[in-house]
Parts: C-alpha cells; sequence; structure tokens
C-alpha cells in the first residue's frame, strides 16, 4: 500500500518535471513573442493593476507622509461615511437619475436613426444625413459646451428667441433646476446619435436580401417589413451593446457633466465622477474619494454581470 | 389594395426625410451661430436675433486670438500630445496584439484574460492619480501619453484582425525560407495598416479633445493643452488669464470666447471628410470581426 502511494508520488512527479519543461520549451519557444509583448503587459501591470492595490486606500485613513503601507487602516470607516453623510446619497440618486434616462431615451436613438437612414434611397441625402451627424461627435464636451451655451443662452440664444416668440419667458437652461437633466440628456443624443448608428447600419447591411424581396412578393409595407425583418435581424448587435452599455448606469460622462455644471445645477448635477474630483483631488481626500470610486466601480462591474446573466437566460447572445 | 398600400408606404418614407432633415438642420444649427457670431461685430453679437449666416463682418475677435500667445502654445503642445499619443499607441497595441493572435502562444487565454479583466474592474481616478504622482510624472507630457497608451478595446481588434489573417500566408513565406521578422514586416504589418490607421484615428480624436489628465497633472501653464485653455477662456470666461499681453483696452469677451471656439475646432473641421469616411470603415472592422 505505501509502496504504491510513492510509486504513484513518484510517477506523478516525474510526469509535472516533463511537464514543467515542456512548458518552459515553449515559452522558449516563443520567446520573440513574449519580448514583444512584454511592454504590453508591463503596462497593464503599471497603470491598470498597481491602481487596483492603489483601492486599499479606501480602507484606510491615507496620509501623504505615510503612503499607501504605512497608513492606517480604518475598515469601513469610510464606506460608513459614505452611507451616512448628507452629499453622498444625493449624488448618487443624481448619477442613477441621469444615467436612467440616458439609457432610456440615448440608447434607442442610434437605432431609430440607424433604421430611418437604411430607408432614404437617395445616396446624397443619405451621405449628407450621415456626415452631419457624426460631426458632433469629434468635437471635446469643452467646444460642444460652448456652443451648446451661446445655443440656448436666454438673451441671444435662437432657442429662446422662438419661445419668446410663442410668447413664452426666456429661460436661462444651463443654470435651471428643472432644465439641467434634460439638457444633459438631449445634448449626449445630439453629439452621440449619429456615430452610435454606424455599428446598426453595418448590421442592417448583414441582412441577406432574399428576406425582403420574399416580402416584397406577399406586398408588404415598409413599416411591417423594420418590424418583421430588420429588428429581429440586428437583436444580437442591440442585445451585446445594451449589455455594454448598462454598466454605465452609475459611470456618468464625467466630461460632459463637468463642463455643463455650475452652482446653481448643483444639487442636480453633481454625480459621482464630478463629486469623486473635488473630494479626492480638490480636497485632498484621498481615502473617501476612493472608497466612493470603489463603489462605483464594484456596483459598475455587478450591473454588467447580471446583464450578461440576463441575456444569457433569455437569449444566447452575451459578450462573455 | 396595393395602390393604398403604396400611398402608406410614401407617407412613412416621406416623414423619415423630414425627421432626418430636421434632425440634420437641428445639429448643425449651434455651429452657424457660433461660427457667424464669431466674424460679426460686437453690436450684432449682443444684439437679439437668430444669426446663422453673417450679415456683416468684425475680425475683432480673431485678431485678440491671434495675439493670445497661451492659445498658440498650446495649440503646438495638442499637436505633439497627438503625434506622439498615435506613435506610442500604434506600436504597443500591434506589439499586444500581434503574440495574443497567435494560437500557439502558451496559456494565450491567460495572457489575454490578464488584459481583458482590466476592462471590467479598475482603481478608478484617486489610485491612478497617486501612481502618476509617484512615478514622478507630474508636470510631464508623459502623465498624458503613458495612463491610456493601451485600449483594450483596441487591442482586442487588432488581435481579431490579425487572427483573420490566413495562415497559409505565413507558412508558405517560411517555405520559400523568409524568417520571423521578415514575415511580421513585409507580410502582417503591411496587411494590417487598415486596422492600425482605425487605432490611430481612434487615438488622435481621443488626445485632441482630452484635457482632463491635463488639468490633473500639468501645473505649468505652459505646457497644457488647447481644450484646458479653451475651457478657461469659453467656460469660465477668463480672458485675462489666458495671458493678452498686448492687454487690449476693452476686451471683448465674447467675440474673443466664439473666435477661440471656431480656431480650436478648424483643424478637426478641415480633415473631417477624411477622418469620417475612415472611422466608419475602421468602426466596421472592429464590429464584424470584433
Amino acid at each position: 500500500m505505501n509502496n504504491m502511494a510513492t510509486e504513484l508520488i513518484k510517477t506523478q512527479g516525474v510526469s509535472s518535471t516533463l511537464k514543467r519543461r515542456n512548458t518552459a520549451q515553449r515559452y522558449l519557444d516563443h520567446k520573440y513573442f513574449f519580448i514583444m509583448l512584454s511592454p504590453v503587459l508591463l503596462y497593464y501591470i503599471i497603470f491598470h493593476y498597481a491602481p487596483i492595490y492603489g483601492v486599499i486606500i479606501a480602507f484606510k485613513d491615507y496620509k501623504i507622509m505615510k503612503g499607501i503601507s504605512g497608513s492606517p487602516w480604518v475598515g469601513l470607516d469610510n464606506f460608513k461615511e459614505l452611507f451616512t453623510g448628507l452629499y453622498f446619497i444625493p449624488v448618487l440618486k443624481n448619477t442613477l437619475i441621469v444615467n436612467f434616462y440616458k439609457l432610456l431615451f440615448g440608447f434607442p436613438a442610434p437605432i431609430i436613426l440607424a433604421l430611418m437612414i437604411n430607408e432614404v434611397r437617395k445616396p446624397l441625402f443619405k451621405k449628407t444625413v450621415q456626415t452631419i451627424t457624426y460631426l458632433p461627435y469629434f468635437l471635446s464636451w469643452i467646444v460642444l459646451s460652448g456652443i451648446i451655451t451661446e445655443f440656448l443662452s436666454p438673451s441671444r440664444g435662437p432657442v429662446n428667441i422662438i419661445l419668446t416668440m410663442l410668447e413664452f419667458k426666456p429661460i436661462f437652461f444651463m443654470a435651471s433646476v428643472d432644465w439641467f437633466r434634460t439638457i444633459l440628456v438631449s445634448t449626449e443624443i445630439w453629439k452621440t446619435v449619429g456615430f452610435s448608428a454606424i455599428i446598426y447600419l453595418a448590421a442592417i447591411a448583414g441582412i441577406n436580401p432574399e428576406m425582403y424581396d420574399a416580402a416584397d412578393v406577399d406586398g408588404i409595407s415598409r413599416l411591417k417589413k423594420i418590424w418583421y425583418i430588420t429588428l429581429p435581424s440586428i437583436t444580437p448587435v442591440i442585445v451585446i451593446l445594451l449589455i455594454l452599455t448598462s454598466g454605465q448606469i452609475i459611470n456618468d460622462d464625467f466630461d460632459q457633466i463637468y463642463n455643463m455644471l455650475n452652482a446653481k445645477v448643483m444639487s442636480v448635477g453633481d454625480v459621482i465622477g464630478t463629486y469623486t474630483y473635488t473630494e479626492g483631488i480638490q480636497k485632498m481626500n484621498y481615502s473617501y474619494a476612493a472608497a466612493v470610486g470603489l463603489f462605483k466601480n464594484v456596483i459598475a462591474l455587478i450591473v454588467v454581470l447580471t446583464a450578461n446573466f440576463i441575456a444569457k437566460r433569455f437569449s444566447d447572445e452575451t459578450i462573455f | 389594395m396595393i395602390a393604398k398600400k403604396k400611398l402608406s408606404d410614401q407617407i412613412f418614407i416621406g416623414f423619415v426625410y423630414v425627421i432626418l432633415s430636421l434632425l440634420s438642420i437641428c445639429t448643425l444649427l449651434p455651429f452657424l451661430q457660433v461660427v457667424t457670431l464669431s466674424m460679426s461685430p460686437i453690436e450684432v453679437v449682443n444684439s437679439y436675433g437668430f444669426h446663422f449666416f453673417p450679415t456683416s463682418f468684425d475680425f475683432a475677435g480673431y485678431k485678440q486670438v491671434f495675439h493670445n500667445e497661451l492659445i498658440w502654445i498650446s495649440y503646438k503642445n495638442t499637436i505633439v500630445r497627438t503625434v506622439l499619443a498615435i506613435i506610442l499607441t500604434v506600436t504597443l497595441t500591434f506589439l499586444g496584439a500581434y503574440p495574443l493572435s497567435k494560437k500557439t502562444l502558451p496559456h494565450r487565454t491567460f495572457w489575454t484574460g490578464f488584459i481583458v479583466l482590466t476592462m471590467f474592474f479598475s482603481g478608478g481616478m484617486i489610485p491612478l492619480y497617486m501612481l502618476v504622482k509617484g512615478l514622478g510624472l507630474m508636470n510631464s507630457i508623459w502623465s498624458l501619453l503613458l495612463p491610456g497608451a493601451v485600449s483594450t478595446f483596441l487591442l482586442l481588434i487588432v488581435r481579431n484582425f490579425v487572427h483573420e489573417i490566413p495562415e497559409a500566408l505565413e507558412e508558405s513565406a517560411k517555405m520559400d525560407g523568409a524568417n520571423d521578422i521578415y514575415i511580421l514586416r513585409k507580410i502582417i504589418l503591411p496587411l494590417s495598416m487598415p486596422v492600425l490607421a482605425t487605432v490611430a484615428l481612434y487615438t488622435g480624436v481621443y488626445h485632441w479633445n482630452a484635457w482632463f489628465d491635463s488639468m490633473l497633472y500639468i501645473q505649468s501653464e505652459h505646457k497644457q493643452v488647447l481644450q484646458l485653455i479653451l475651457r478657461k477662456i469659453v467656460l469660465d470666461g477668463d480672458v485675462s488669464a489666458a495671458g493678452t499681453e498686448t492687454g487690449i483696452a476693452n476686451v471683448n469677451t465674447q467675440s474673443m470666447k466664439l473666435a477661440t471656439l471656431v480656431v480650436s475646432i478648424l483643424p478637426i473641421l478641415c480633415v473631417y471628410p477624411f477622418l469620417q469616411k475612415y472611422f466608419v470603415k475602421g468602426t466596421l472592422i472592429g464590429s464584424i470581426k470584433g
């Protein structure tokens, strides 16, 4: 019995060294590939994995002089402060509301645009529409905020001129608590809708034209063709993009909001991103802000995994 | 019956044309308004009304911009940054994508996973800020180039693209006596050009518009990027901070703001037709093969 056991261990040992030598040999055979890969791996270790280590300051009382490892542990104190503090809950609420509306209106918008562009048979018109709607995507939110502020200006902006012509009072949109979220959502759509439509247009282009020919024989209307052929055919793409976008429910668009935010709309516009920046970088509350960031990342991860899980249950489309 | 159906189709298509036209006009109008106002005299700028097409001209705003040293310095900084970033990112992305596209690479799934994992979890703003500070990159252009040097998403697109190149091509080259480096340079690289051009475009547009990292990491005014100076002038209305050395009397903030906006948009508008065409192509490469 004992003998057999040692025998077994021996053979296992032999096979594992063999395997090891084999692996080493395989790595040696591919050494040039790993030399190529090494700067990239180094980049990921330094700029992606090292900051994950830095996350532990969320559980510490970080002191600049003591460094990450030298600062004292405080357990969940930063998180307690987060959930009991006066400011975080409204900020979280703002983030979720803005992103919920962005998802609700922003997600279908490029699909609808792609479906409409696809119906256009005149190439020149099609090209013009596409060229124009792509344009804002290439400009920064700083430029766009400047342009939008001008356009919505209460004293000069065309929008308010139309409002006054219709006998409404001019509205200072950028500083209005009632309008700020609407502005965020609509300008986001304005910036991205054309460009996001490309992927759906590509999916539509891949649909087998015979299906439309068959539908033509049956004399089906264009609207019904969209509903019964085009939409079902691009559902896989829609599902994948929905999963990818779902994580955005808590990842606010910092670029956009930070450039549009002002003191008057803080109560509806301060979101996790802007809050982390003010608390962390400006007030140097590193630990507290890191806790905010960690909370956000964990939620985003859970949302994406859940969306992926649900997608797996109801269809074959998943991202992993 | 058939005629009726055709009528409903016609109404539908008419509706589509109207909506798309309206959408295009709505997208364009804000730009027209700004461009027109930027070259209008101050009375027009401050007057009430639609200004989609210029009626009279005054380039005072542009004169101020041209005299503003800081705008040109930051312009140069942005160009330098964008060019360096494109070189760095394209090189690194290819270096990473090519080995990972090889089926024979040992533990290929593990190494891919090692990279993909970072798409789902990150340290966040504060740990990254501390890292950049800790590495001593503050106030140097490296703080703008290194932290985002590789985009996982683009890396995967390039990997999938290279993976689609038929292996037979390499094998036959090998039979003809070509070594790995020769194959890489003469076969893989030329064939990967379309996807690498896509990476270059995405990187270029990203870095041209980036400002937040410059705000975080760059302290000295003369190293800042155009977008940040733009932010100061346009959003904070801080014309003096932009260092108008000539000290023009009654600086017309409004005209200068608008002119700065236009000056910063201009380069993008010039390359835009080119950008658009290749962006669409690139996005398709990514979506079909990804």
